[in-house]
């Protein structure tokens, strides 16, 4: 059911232009499924019975607002009707109308927030319960709820489209689809407040709306190199926590690494879209993923090609310069060259509400032997730490310190 | 739909008395090519557009609860000090309207859609 989910919320839309009927009707619809098959058995076509019983849920709906209320504005009006018109003209033509990729594109449109669009698509084009996305995005359910009734009821006042936009802008649409792809993903492994394990399952969620899109746009390079990306980090998950605690890549159970989609990423990184000039955003994403590759490919943490790894960080930081970028080339060239190098890359680094750095630099301080400067860079890192497991991590590191 | 276009600010348009005679009419030339785009567009039309005179100009209307009009000289607030000129239009949905707007000089633009209150 959840595959056809996002399908037949284009379908209806497509029909109906009413946003704020579909998704209850479809919702009523498959409640109404889930009492009658067990008992009537599942139809020959599910479906299309549950399209049946939606359409016929948003039609009752229209004939009750028609007569009760001649005031209130319909979606559909003669601008709606204009719009059809509109809209085939501007598109090209080479484009394949598809409804699903239209319902993607309204739900990730750069007018609407990104956590907003990220909740919106995950709900819409996936049927992801609204629970499981809060517990993503870290927030309570009536809070996720209200955003996402928000996100839809902005659509319809903003006048956000469902439509496939000219072939000139479409590239541009398609990148703001994979940030909130990939905005989805890491919110998943976003340090939360408790240890809530199953998070980074619901990242997994991210990777499907990233392969629905794909299915429509098989060679779009933005999300080529996004699955890459997010495949490699999301192959470590089984292996990064242990009985609660955080276990660094260094000493992960490579055997636990799921190593099919490490191979899946690796040929999609060599995929013949990716060859060519890219957007500034795509080549982001194909650095961290070859980035992840060199890690994900390596036998073990000591054969670790850090310099390589210095190499595609310094190219990203041309590409793509960010404080997290800077850190993590930090993290390498201590690798590659040692503490005090690494210390050297560090200077002057800082992240707003982050413990990270003052972590690295309490790790590179001991590895330099100086002890008393570690102890205070990790005091600095536990008060600043708002997960659970890290903190319990960084708080047994300062204690060995002795 | 209905939309409001407001002008509010120069953005990466420098400022237009700081303009030279020939960035000026490159400007104006782009006011003309919106024109052009917005007539040729199914379901665009232009219902109103104007330019607006300096913010020095503006008055802010205030009627307290007792029925006083108080006056005062100059913009509501400071964020639309710079705002320029307006135009009302009718387009489909918020891609036309931002397509077309792309012609325009690189201002800050408000897009804001109107409701029908009429009875």
């Amino acid at each position: 059911m959840r595959e056809e989910w996002g399908r037949l919320v284009a379908l209806l839309l497509a029909q109906f232009r009413r946003l704020d009927l579909v998704e209850d009707a479809l919702g009523d619809a498959v409640e109404a499924a889930s009492r009658t098959w067990p008992v009537d058995g599942v139809p020959a076509n599910p479906a299309g019975w549950l399209m049946t019983a939606a359409r016929r849920r948003v039609v009752d709906r229209l004939r009750t607002e028609a007569v009760a209320a001649r005031k209130q504005p319909m979606l559909l009006t003669d601008a709606e009707r204009h719009q059809e018109g509109a809209r085939t003209m501007a598109d090209s033509g080479s484009l394949v109308e598809d409804d699903v990729l239209r319902l993607v594109l309204m739900c990730a449109h750069p007018a609407l927030a990104p956590e907003a669009a990220g909740a919106l698509s995950l709900r819409l084009v996936l049927g992801v319960p609204t629970a499981d996305i809060a517990r993503l995005f870290l927030v309570p359910e009536p809070t996720m709820a209200a955003r996402i009734t928000r996100a839809k009821k902005r659509i319809v006042g903003a006048g956000i489209p469902f439509a496939v936009p000219d072939a000139a802008v479409l590239p541009d649409r398609l990148d703001t689809v994979a940030q909130t792809a990939y905005l989805a993903f890491t919110a998943g492994y976003a340090p939360g407040t408790g240890p809530d394990l199953l998070r980074a399952e619901l990242s997994g969620e991210a990777i499907r709306l990233a392969r629905v899109v794909l299915g429509l746009r098989p060679d779009e390079p933005a999300l080529v190199a996004l699955l890459a990306l997010m495949l490699l980090q999301h192959s470590r998950r089984d292996a990064r926590v242990s009985d609660g605690r955080l276990v660094l890549l260094a000493d992960q159970d490579r055997t636990r690494w799921h190593h099919d989609e490490v191979a899946e990423a690796t040929r999609l990184l060599a995929a013949p879209c990716l060859a060519g000039p890219v957007t500034p955003l795509t080549a982001s994403y194909v650095l961290q993923a070859r980035i992840a590759a060199e890690h994900a490919t390596t036998p073990s943490a000591e054969e670790t090609r850090w310099d390589r790894i210095v190499g595609l960080y310094d190219l990203l930081l041309r590409v793509a310069p960010s404080p997290s970028a800077r850190l993590a080339r930090a993290v390498a060239v201590a690798e590659d060259r040692g503490a005090v190098a690494g210390l050297d890359a560090l200077e002057g680094l800082e992240i707003p509400d982050s413990h990270r750095p003052a972590a690295v630099r309490a790790e590179l301080l001991s590895r330099a032997g100086e002890t008393d400067a570690a102890r205070a860079a990790y005091d600095q890192a536990i008060a600043a730490c708002r997960n659970d497991v890290e903190r319990t991590f960084l708080t047994a590191q300062r204690d060995a310190l002795g | 739909m209905k939309y409001l276009v407001l002008l509010i600010g120069d953005g990466a348009e420098k400022p237009w008395p700081e303009q030279t005679d020939s960035e000026q009419a490159a400007a104006m030339a782009k006011f003309g090519e919106f024109d052009a785009a917005c007539a040729a567009r199914e379901g665009v039309e232009l219902l109103a557009g104007e330019a607006l005179s300096g913010p020095s100009d503006a008055t802010v209307m205030r009627t307290a609860a007792d029925g006083r009009v108080a006056l005062t000289d100059g913009p509501y607030a400071e964020v639309i000090e710079g705002m320029g000129g307006f135009y009302l239009l009718e387009a489909p949905d918020l891609d036309v309207v931002v397509e077309l707007l792309r012609i325009l000089p690189p201002y800050d633009i408000q897009i804001h859609p109107t409701v029908d209150v009429t009875p």
